[in-house]
């Protein structure tokens, strides 16, 4: 029995940023010390608030230690583990209260809004144990699922709780079942997707790589409701460590009889397998995803059929994303009623945010449907820092729309997102403040879906790229009115007439920074300027004259030798010459260089 | 796997494990000074000792942990037990088969165990 459980998080943020090397000196130092037996190790998953990694949490204090570097291991180990002294200097700040007590996690701001469901063992257990799931009622659900219920009860259950898509269109889960258990065959498939693609987002990955078998087991649950006995995870390449754990937790499953034939005694069969994805974002469109399962070109192709009734391999097949599996389970155990306590009237529920971008507390934050975007931004995730202010939101990556400050107040869900010409996505926020230009924002995310559209149909391969031609046209300042017109214009053509989501969503992140900010569109346009000074053919540098001291330190450092100028006299940047690479005005001592 | 039974009984093994993570405020806490003098005087043996004792008995609502000194170093070791209510009962000198008695008379069964407590050993 172990008197202390140190938790060290083995989340991809954190271990990018060297947990796996604090592990292993903790180690190191608790054998120095005789604690083996003492002491228990445990690598996580996720803990949401990856801007203050690596993190350890130290059980059963609860000492929630942030920005661990291998060098503080030694000291943790003789101080906290050995001699019972929390080291405070390492102590998450916010959980210190004037100075002395220190007060739970669960009561900071970024926890105390959060209400975890999907993440509700992330950062707590050890996701290659399966042991340490079932200590936490994993598989109960299967269990009861198999012995009490019959599959049209799984599938009213999780119809009357409201559960609805969480990759981002939000169809309703129970129904997507339903069709699917209505179809007769003799082969059927579960299949999950956790293809995530969009920039920003990685609230799928976190789940898998902390809780993979949540995943595993709402897919033998729909299995089961379905009438399938196959299912297949694809996951993406680029995700090595939950490809990892995903095949780790498969193999435990099976050693323990809940994968495999006859689980549970009940003559109920089923098994998974993972087929990893190459990173085309394409493959996250279902049809796609399934032709690419196939073994064929990830291509989508036009629906009907539905996959419910041809999908993988032209046999019914359901298809839902990570963040809805993780959701099933505790729906089977504590009833739709519970789930469908939370939320708003169609959206239930709670759903993971990953916070990036201009903002204090980057990571992951699971709140129920219904917040605002306010809270989230300010109170979770500690507000824009640097001074700088909210300028907007960005939701559903290179498929989803920006959120204007003035619209901050209201209430996330599915249809509250779509009316203000955003939408849920699968959950990336990223914020921007008043550094970031919105047209250039347009840019990137058209050079995006340029790069990923497939060029199956013509309308997305072509439309794409002749947007992505007029928003560089605008950015390097020789736009034209006409051409706001016809971005427009352009953007309708291509949600009416692409073959998949891909192509139908595209336009929206020019159509949202058209609607709330068409003043910067046209400053481009109209004044040959960049509000914000991103676009670089529009911006020029200047130095002031009177706050110049003529201490040669901008000359120095002008890589192109554009600026010139007497010691102790003004100086002066030639624009011709200038790259516009910034590295004056971060020299400056006194502030004269300007941007404008 | 083949019953419900055999994941109930797994689960209560594997529970035991991670019960010392998570919020309980419930709990009864038994803090074990744990700095350089009550380490000198034995406090890690009483410490386990307590822990082991706490598992074998399978008692739920008892957190075991560690502390720093509380300044009274000639007493080590010392073990503090608080209940929700705040109400501190300390033992010292406390040895592993002492430690032994208070999880049964105390923790289990509601019992200080006076003659271990600071009260009867000051004078």
């Amino acid at each position: 029995m172990y008197r202390s459980n140190v938790l060290v998080c083995g989340g991809t943020g954190c271990t990018s940023s060297n947990s796996e090397e604090i592990i292993t000196r903790l180690k190191k130092e608790i054998a120095a010390h005789g604690l083996e037996k003492e002491v228990n190790v445990i690598r996580t998953g996720c803990f949401g608030l990856c801007a203050l990694g690596p993190i350890m949490v130290v059980y059963p204090e609860g000492s929630f230690y942030s920005r661990v570097t291998p060098d503080d291991v030694p000291e943790i180990v003789e101080e906290h583990l050995l001699k019972g002294r929390i080291v405070k200097r390492l102590l998450y700040q916010e959980t210190i209260v004037n100075d002395s007590t220190i007060r739970s996690l669960n009561d900071t701001p970024f926890y105390a809004k959060q209400n975890r469901v999907a993440l509700r063992n992330c950062g707590v257990i050890n996701p290659e144990n399966i042991e340490e799931y079932i200590a936490e009622d994993g598989y109960s659900a299967l269990g009861k699922v198999l012995t009490e219920m019959t599959p049209e009860q799984v599938i009213e259950e999780v119809k009357a709780s409201g559960l609805r898509g969480r990759g981002g269109a939000g169809f309703p889960t129970g129904l997507k079942w339903s069709f699917a258990a209505k179809n007769q065959a003799d082969q059927k498939y579960v299949c999950c997707n956790a293809d995530e693609g969009d920039p920003g987002a990685f609230m799928d990955r976190s789940i898998l790589e902390g809780d993979p078998h949540s995943v595993l087991e709402a897919m033998a649950i729909a299995c089961y409701a379905i009438g399938a006995s196959q299912g297949y995870i694809y996951v993406r390449a680029e995700y090595p460590i939950a490809v990892k754990r995903l095949q780790i937790a498969i193999n435990q499953a099976r050693e323990y009889g809940l994968l495999g034939k006859n689980i549970f005694d009940t003559g109920f069969n089923f098994d998974i397998d993972l087929r990893l994805g190459a990173g085309a974002f394409v493959c996250g469109e279902e049809t796609a995803l399934m032709t690419s399962i196939e073994g064929k070109r990830g291509e989508p192709r036009p629906r009907p059929p539905f996959p419910a009734l041809k999908g993988l391999f032209q046999k019914p097949t359901i298809l839902n994303n990570v963040e809805t599996y993780a959701n099933i389970a505790q729906i089977i155990l504590k009833g739709a009623d519970w789930f469908a306590s939370m939320g708003t009237e169609k959206s239930k529920g709670t759903k993971v945010f990953a916070l990036g971008g201009k903002i204090k507390h980057t990571g992951l934050v699971e709140v129920p449907m219904g917040t605002t975007l306010r809270e989230i931004v300010d109170e979770i995730g500690g507000g824009v820092p640097d001074g700088h202010t909210f300028k907007a939101a960005q939701t559903g990556g290179p498929s989803g729309g920006c959120i204007p400050a003035s619209e901050l107040d209201i209430p996330i869900d599915y249809d509250n997102l779509l009316s203000i010409g955003a939408m849920m996505g699968s959950g990336g926020l990223i914020v921007m403040d008043d550094t970031t230009c919105m047209v250039d924002i347009a840019r990137f995310f058209l050079e995006f879906t340029v790069d990923e559209s497939c060029g199956k149909c013509t309308p997305c391969r072509v439309g794409t790229r002749r947007l992505l031609e007029i928003l560089k046209k605008i950015t390097s300042g020789n736009g034209t009115m006409e051409d706001l017109d016809r971005l427009e214009e352009l953007c309708y053509y291509l949600k009416e007439n692409s073959l998949c989501a891909l192509g139908q969503t595209a336009p929206n992140p020019v159509l949202s920074t058209l609607h709330y900010f068409r003043d910067e569109y046209i400053a481009h346009v109209k004044d040959h300027r960049c509000p914000a000074g991103v676009c670089k053919a529009l911006t020029n540098y200047y130095i002031q004259p009177d706050k110049c001291r003529g201490c040669t330190l901008c000359a120095r450092n002008c890589p192109v030798g554009a600026i010139s100028g007497k010691v102790k006299e003004p100086h002066v940047i030639d624009t011709q010459k200038c790259i516009k690479c910034g590295a004056c005005m971060e020299k400056c001592k006194f502030g004269a260089i300007v941007k404008r | 796997m083949k019953s419900l039974e055999e994941l109930q009984a797994i689960r209560d093994k594997a529970r035991r494990g991670v019960s010392l993570r998570g919020q309980n405020d419930n709990a009864v806490r038994v803090l074990v000074g744990m700095a350089t003098c009550g380490i000198a005087a034995g406090a890690r043996p009483v410490l386990n000792a307590i822990v082991e004792e706490v598992a074998k008995r399978n008692l739920q609502n008892v957190i075991v942990t560690q502390t720093g000194c509380i300044g009274i170093c000639q007493f080590e070791p010392v073990v503090e037990v608080v209940s929700p209510q705040g109400e501190k009962v300390t033992y010292v000198k406390m040895t592993p088969e002492k430690a032994l008695r208070v999880v049964n008379d105390h923790l289990v069964n509601g019992n200080v165990v006076t003659e271990y407590t600071i009260g009867a050993n000051s004078n």
